[in-house]
């Protein structure tokens, strides 16, 4: 992975005493409080519900063990020993104290972390495949971009207060795991007909209110091009993207309104006079970034070991997480490893200090030192081999890390809605449990196969709900809970919006509401057929009508046209 | 005397930041006497007349930019005007930074960039490096504490105003 040379360390170094700086004149009265909020949240701290809420970045989703224990570490210091990781890679603590945020980025210098732009309306932390290097579907490793692009949009002195948030994704396979059409720039690696790399580009993708999908900007964009071309785009939307209305100013609003193609005009002659300019990515620094990204030492391996293929004859529970939890490598005799975040009781993505050092640790012993963070709020050791996956597993099931889930129901993505979050409109992770707990059955769970399912506490829609099968999305009716449902929405090469299927739920009808949904599909299903194959195949009406049947013997529904989600909060905290 | 920071120190500063009130017309209204930074409608409407009393000395003239007007506008009056202001309104409303930039980088504007509104010590370093070079801060900044604001990073990534080449086209090999 990228390891800081001398000027990234002293960047980081100076930021962070900047920050120290600018909390020291907070609380000495020199700086408000109002002038004081788009500068820590820059550095990821919110006031949340209980209190301050510090958001690490990860970027790219690329950690070292050393840097896991870290956060292990300052979980225990500073917080409540658990850190909950994001749909951007990052890691959120929910319990530091404001005025020891300071010593949290100390810390996190140490071993080249920070939280820079994890909030505030800039430029994001940039997210990616969690297989980039090991994938057998790749084109290019992504990473090497993606690293590019982060030291690019560090303290950009031109897009530090840009009308609303940005986020950039980068897929390098052919396969889409990074969702990059849900994000205002994303990145796809392709190759031209001379087979140079570049990018197609789509611009204009986002979740939140008005979910919307990218739009393509550019087919081909060579390589040297990147930041020129994307510094055009943001200037583009630095400019001319809305500032007077929040929930209408993301880059997908000033596309909407432009149309793609005005849009691509401007952009163009904005591009025209940097084309070739110094941003001009060269050979030596895409080769110098790269090479943090080198291959480690693989062993020549066969590609499938005979241990490990006895291990799964014996033994069915690890033949179970086999089946759901390793992935194809791309290097014969190594697999990639997810270990699962998402067991029933526990809070999608949380991680206690124990399980992040024993994950650390198993890095160290059998994975290069070094892991990955999902946007699917799993953590992965990528870099397995076969031979080891036995002893792995073991230890990881000791430590409550080898739930054999992922891409099955209960591996949802959910955000931490009303519990913690200030702008929510219902709570989400008693939603989470209470489906954890009703689909806890794992031979059922595995029979009922792939399928997503994702819950967001309001229309921020954090927790993704609008692309997976089946969306949960908490609104909030004359103050009390309610939770709307989509279906048919999917991440991936064929990303989907999903539908809202009706009149909004309470919390108690939603488990039933699910199991319903899943039985429609077990009914109907072809072997070969997946939930949204199915769903595909027969449409939502027998969903529909079955989620809805009985309804008037439960608590009475809102009117359709009552279940409006109530208009997000956009986050100024 | 009102006080701005330039190129770095502080400066007692003649200018008079000229704002239509309510009621008034860029066409009529009366403009004082001395160093003055007038709206750019002002300027689109009486450029004849402001053009000539910019010649004398003692009424040097420039023009300032609110947020949302582009350099564009100026493009090809800039040798005639000794400043341009760039305005932000609030400091969260970066579309300055885009203006201070195209003003030196795409027009080659050589004289002064004021930075005026909600101008703070947080935010010099990045308004520096955008061409920018001249501050008349929010009147409860304290200049001399200020004045640290342009130190906060000794090196930088993305190539800007102050230093045209990247990071990358600089490192050591
Ligand atoms: S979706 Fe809403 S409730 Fe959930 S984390 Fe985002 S802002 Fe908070």
């Amino acid at each position: 992975m990228y390891r800081y040379d001398s000027t990234d360390q002293q960047i980081i170094d100076e930021r962070v005493a900047q920050y120290r700086d600018q909390m020291a004149r907070h609380l000495a009265g020199e700086l408000s409080g109002d002038d004081l909020r788009p500068l820590r949240l820059q550095n990821g701290l919110y006031i949340q519900r209980h209190g301050p809420m510090h958001r690490i970045a990860v970027p790219y989703g690329m950690l070292s063990s050393a840097q896991l224990r870290k956060l292990a570490e300052i979980s225990r210091r500073y917080d409540r020993g658990f850190g909950h990781f994001t749909t951007r890679h990052n890691m959120q603590f929910n319990w530091p104290k404001f005025e020891e945020t300071p010593e949290i980025l100390a810390e996190l210098a140490t071993v080249q972390m920070h939280a820079v732009q994890t909030s505030g309306n800039c430029v994001r932390n940039v997210t990616t495949d969690h297989f980039a290097g090991v994938a057998p579907d790749e084109l290019a490793d992504p990473r090497p971009y993606c690293e590019i692009i982060r030291q690019w949009s560090t303290f950009h002195p031109e897009f530090a207060f840009l009308p609303r948030k940005f986020k950039i994704a980068v897929n390098g396979a052919a396969s889409d795991r990074a969702v990059i059409r849900a994000h205002d720039i994303g990145l796809e690696i392709v190759r031209d007909e001379a087979g140079s790399i570049g990018f197609k580009v789509f611009v204009g993708g986002g979740l939140g209110r008005t979910p919307i999908l990218g739009q393509v900007a550019r087919e081909f964009l060579p390589r040297r091009h990147l930041l020129s071309y994307i510094e055009a785009v943001l200037r583009v939307y630095n400019r001319y993207g809305r500032r007077d209305n929040a929930y209408k100013a993301r880059i997908k609003i000033l596309v909407q309104a432009l149309g793609i193609e005005e849009f691509k005009r401007q952009v163009e002659a904005e591009w025209a006079h940097l084309e070739d300019g110094p941003a001009t990515l060269t050979d030596t620094e895409f080769a110098r970034v790269a090479a943090h990204f080198a291959p480690p030492a693989y062993e020549s391996l066969p590609a499938a070991d005979a241990g490990f293929a006895a291990r799964q004859n014996d033994d069915k529970a690890f033949a179970n997480w086999v089946k759901r939890n390793v992935h194809a490598h791309k290097v014969p005799g190594y697999a990639a490893v997810t270990l699962s975040l998402k067991k029933t009781g526990a809070a999608p993505g949380d991680i206690t200090d124990t399980q992040m050092c024993a994950a650390a640790d198993l890095a160290d012993r059998y994975s290069f030192g070094e892991l990955r963070v999902s946007h699917e709020q799993n953590l992965l050791l990528v870099d397995v081999k076969q031979s080891d996956l036995y002893t792995v597993w073991q230890i990881a099931r000791a430590q409550d890390l080898a739930t054999p889930n992922i891409g099955l129901l209960t591996d949802m993505i959910c955000c931490p809605g009303g519990d913690l979050c200030s702008l929510a409109n219902a709570r989400s992770l008693p939603i989470a449990e209470a489906v954890q707990t009703k689909f806890d059955d794992l031979d059922y769970l595995h029979d009922i196969g792939d399928i997503s399912l994702n819950i967001s506490g309001c229309m921020n829609s954090c927790g993704h709900h609008h692309v997976s099968n089946i969306g949960i999305l908490g609104v909030d009716k004359n103050n009390e809970e309610w939770y709307q449902i989509t279906l048919g929405g999917q991440q991936g090469n064929d990303a989907t919006i999903g539908k809202v299927i009706g009149p909004s739920f309470t919390a108690e009808e939603v488990p039933a509401v699910i199991g319903a949904l899943i039985d429609v599909y077990i009914e109907l299903r072809t072997p070969s057929e997946r939930f949204i194959d199915t769903l595909q195949r027969v449409g939502s009406e027998p969903f529909k009508a079955r989620a809805y049947a009985g309804r008037d013997r439960r608590k009475p529904a809102v009117a359709a046209n009552d279940a409006q989600p109530t208009p997000a909060k956009v986050a100024n905290a | 005397m009102p006080e701005i920071i330039k190129n770095g120190a502080i400066v007692a500063d003649s200018w008079q930041l000229f704002k239509l009130a309510a009621g008034e017309t860029a066409e009529t209204v009366a403009l004082p006497a001395g160093p003055l930074l007038v709206p750019l409608a002002v300027w689109l409407a009486r450029r004849q007349e402001l053009a000539a009393r910019g010649e004398a000395d003692s009424n040097p003239l420039g023009v300032w930019l609110d947020a949302g007007e582009g350099p564009e506008a100026l493009a090809g009056d800039l040798d005639r005007l000794a400043v341009v202001g760039v305005n932000f309104p609030k400091f969260t409303d970066g579309r300055s930074y885009s203006s201070a930039r195209l003003l030196r980088e795409r027009y080659g504007y050589t004289g002064e960039i004021r930075a005026l509104g909600d101008v703070l010590y947080d935010q010099l370093f990045a308004m520096r490096r955008c061409g920018i070079d001249a501050y008349a801060l929010r009147a409860d900044q304290n200049l001399e504490k200020a004045l640290a604001g342009f130190a906060t990073f000794s090196e930088t990534y993305q190539a800007a105003v102050d230093q045209p080449q990247p990071l990358f086209r600089r490192r050591a090999a």
